[in-house]
């Protein structure tokens, strides 16, 4: 058995990258009062709760693991077909299948809690209380960095039980949430399938949240031609991918612009290093990669590496240089 | 994501033991057309000497809006020889992604991940091994023969298709086997009908002790429900729509039973794409049996041949 070779990825041949100094460029992020040692992160639902993607590399390289939505009860989800490839990104109906808080404190957060990598929690909920119930249950639990509520998730049983879609609803979660967990931060998921996110972002923060996580998926559908059926069983499933990095890159600024001081986790088609920095100029503090892994299980750690390096090349060494620097056109 | 790797043909990412997957710069060394399929030989000798029969690699594809790979089970490795270092995978071009990849030539290179999911477990004890396999779901029943003749077991196979052209490689299913049937929907080769009605008769003739299976879903239902009913074990290579084939996405679950008798969704990248048939709730899948289950002669056997159970055949796994 030959030891597989690590071969980072030769250069691109740009004069200046020999003289870049990659140990003067600074990564570090502060995400709502903790600090991480980059801005990558995970998208929830995207990387499971990191072991199937450890078996690939290392994943405490990465700034913080969001992992993959955690409710009260176990879940098994939607009927298939769950997933559709759609131009440039893909539908999902998954249905929030997951094992129960229970069950993953006891093995997915214990094996986490072996990693060297800040953990983000995702939770979601049927009502107000069960929110509630999970954040308890997360209560001084080591490894924990935040919770990210997911208030935005578009495959539940009722358009109803999307809480980011109103203000009082979504603040009301919070609010719940943040009562079981005073010390920790909290991150608002919201959707962009709202007429204005600014308002759902002000009523979230004001109820409590420490930030905001934008986007979640927005809400799409395919119909087969040949049999007019819909693609997924679910008929309707949550478009990700670079198809929307547009509206990410528009939900951001917005909400940048007008809550400048809230710290964010921008997400939705994120795969290049251009795209991260696309992001950060919008007004993201740290960047979560989705779909992207999908297609390459490697391209966080690659995302962290690239980050460095586009850096050093252009002479910036913080991330504060680049967040929600975006000028005027002249 | 398009392929990223061109002209790095050495480039390898992954971790140094052997039992996980790796991503590769693979070179195709051929690509050959085999009746109504493509069949591409890859130099990819990290994946070589990590896979087993049952599992699969996926493959970035390029072509208009295309994002994800695509996933192909592995037909056959070789680890020494002339070919040493060489992964094979067969396909059917019928969407913009298998169109792309049938256009690519020699010396191409593609970005693959691999190998991906749990292989087909052999069996511990001496038992004949009948592979059931339809369309090119018969590629990778080669690459298990292989592995279960180097066992010491004997193997038989029913291969099946709609027609003739979509028959797999006759040649190859005669010269590893100890014996073959065909069957294609309209009789243009071997027997006329499915590969379900010619089990029963094929199993008892050759004291079958295990089924392993590939190919379309309402086949595999199929034969898994008639083993059922003719009490064999059976393995079931599964397919469903799949975003990132390492067991992140939740995608591609197959419904499959617990001993307690709840119904999970399993993944099948990862804890698939096999399967054990018998634990496999088909009533919960959206597969139905195409057309109606004819079980052959209704006479009952003489004398069966002793059956292993699962527990004698797998372990508690």
């Amino acid at each position: 058995m030959t030891d597989v070779r690590r071969v980072e990825a030769p250069p691109p041949p740009v004069s200046e990258e020999d003289a870049a100094d990659l140990s003067a460029v600074d990564l570090r992020i502060d995400l709502g009062g903790v600090t991480l040692a980059n801005p990558i992160t995970t998208a929830s639902g995207c990387f499971a709760s990191g072991s199937e993607i450890d078996r690939f590399f290392d994943i405490s390289v990465l700034g913080a693991l969001v992992v993959k939505s955690i409710t009260l009860e176990p879940r098994e989800g939607l009927p298939t077909p769950r997933m559709a490839e759609t131009p440039s990104g893909m539908l999902n109906a998954i249905g929030l299948q997951n094992p129960g808080v229970d069950r993953w404190i006891a093995k997915d957060l214990a094996w986490l809690q072996g990693k060297d990598v800040p953990v983000i929690v995702s939770i979601a909920g049927k009502s107000v209380d069960d929110f509630r119930q999970v954040a308890a249950k997360l209560r001084g639990r080591a490894g924990i960095v935040g919770v990210e509520v997911n208030l935005s998730c578009p495959n539940v049983e009722h358009r109803g039980l999307v809480f980011a879609c109103a203000a009082d609803p979504a603040g009301e979660v919070i609010r719940a949430v943040r009562r079981e967990l005073p010390d920790l931060p909290i991150f608002g998921k919201l959707t962009p399938d709202v007429t204005d996110i600014t308002a759902i972002a002000r009523a979230v923060v004001d109820a409590g949240a420490t930030g905001l996580s934008l986007i979640n998926t927005t809400l799409g559908m395919a119909i087969d031609p040949e049999t007019g059926r819909p693609r997924l069983a679910n008929t309707y499933g949550g478009l990700s991918g670079p198809a929307i990095r547009p509206i990410a890159i528009r939900a951001v600024h917005q909400v940048h612009t007008a809550l400048p001081d809230v710290p964010l986790i921008g997400m939705g088609g994120i795969r290049t290093v251009e795209d991260v920095v696309e992001i950060v100029r919008a007004g993201a503090t740290a960047v979560a990669i989705g779909t992207a892994t999908f297609a390459d299980p490697f391209v966080t750690q690659q995302l962290v590496t690239d980050l460095r390096r586009w850096m050093a090349v252009r002479g910036f060494s913080r991330m504060d240089e680049l967040r929600g620097k975006v000028f005027p056109r002249v | 994501m398009k392929p990223t790797l061109h002209n790095r043909k050495t480039m390898v990412l992954g971790r140094p033991n052997g039992d996980t997957p790796v991503r590769a710069a693979c070179e195709i060394i051929a690509r050959r057309r085999e009746g109504a399929y493509w069949t591409v030989s890859l130099s990819a000798p990290d994946i070589a000497e990590r896979a087993h029969p049952g599992q699969f690699v996926n493959v970035a594809v390029s072509g208009p809006g295309t994002l994800l790979r695509r996933p192909f089970s592995i037909s056959r490795v070789s680890r020494q020889g002339p070919a040493a270092g060489t992964v094979d995978f067969v396909f059917d071009a019928h969407g913009p992604g298998t169109g792309w990849l049938a256009d690519r030539t020699a010396h191409d290179v593609l970005d693959v991940v691999g190998p991906l999911g749990n292989p087909f477990p052999l069996p511990r004890q001496k038992v004949s091994c009948l592979l059931v396999g339809g369309g090119y779901g018969v590629a990778p029943l080669f690459f298990l023969a292989e592995e279960l003749r180097r066992e010491g077991l004997r193997v038989d196979m029913i291969v099946g298709a709609a027609t003739h052209e979509r028959i797999f490689n006759a040649i190859e299913a005669k010269r590893i086997t100890a014996s073959v049937t065909f069957t294609t929907d309209d009789g243009s080769f071997g027997e006329e009908g499915r590969v379900t009605d010619v089990l029963e008769q094929v199993a008892k003739d050759c004291g079958t002790g295990v089924v392993y299976a590939c190919g379309p879903m309402p086949m595999l239902r199929a034969v898994a429900e008639q083993c059922q009913e003719l009490e064999l074990p059976s393995q079931i290579a599964t397919e469903e729509h799949m975003a990132c084939g390492v067991g992140v996405c939740w995608t591609c679950v197959i419904p499959t039973r617990t001993k307690d008798g709840s119904v999970r969704m399993k993944r099948s990248c990862i804890d698939g794409p096999v399967f054990n048939g018998a634990r496999i709730a088909w009533e919960n899948s959206r597969w139905e049996v195409g057309g109606p289950l004819v079980t052959g002669a209704d006479q009952p056997i003489e004398e069966p041949p002793p059956r292993p159970t699962d527990d004698e055949l797998w372990g508690n796994a």
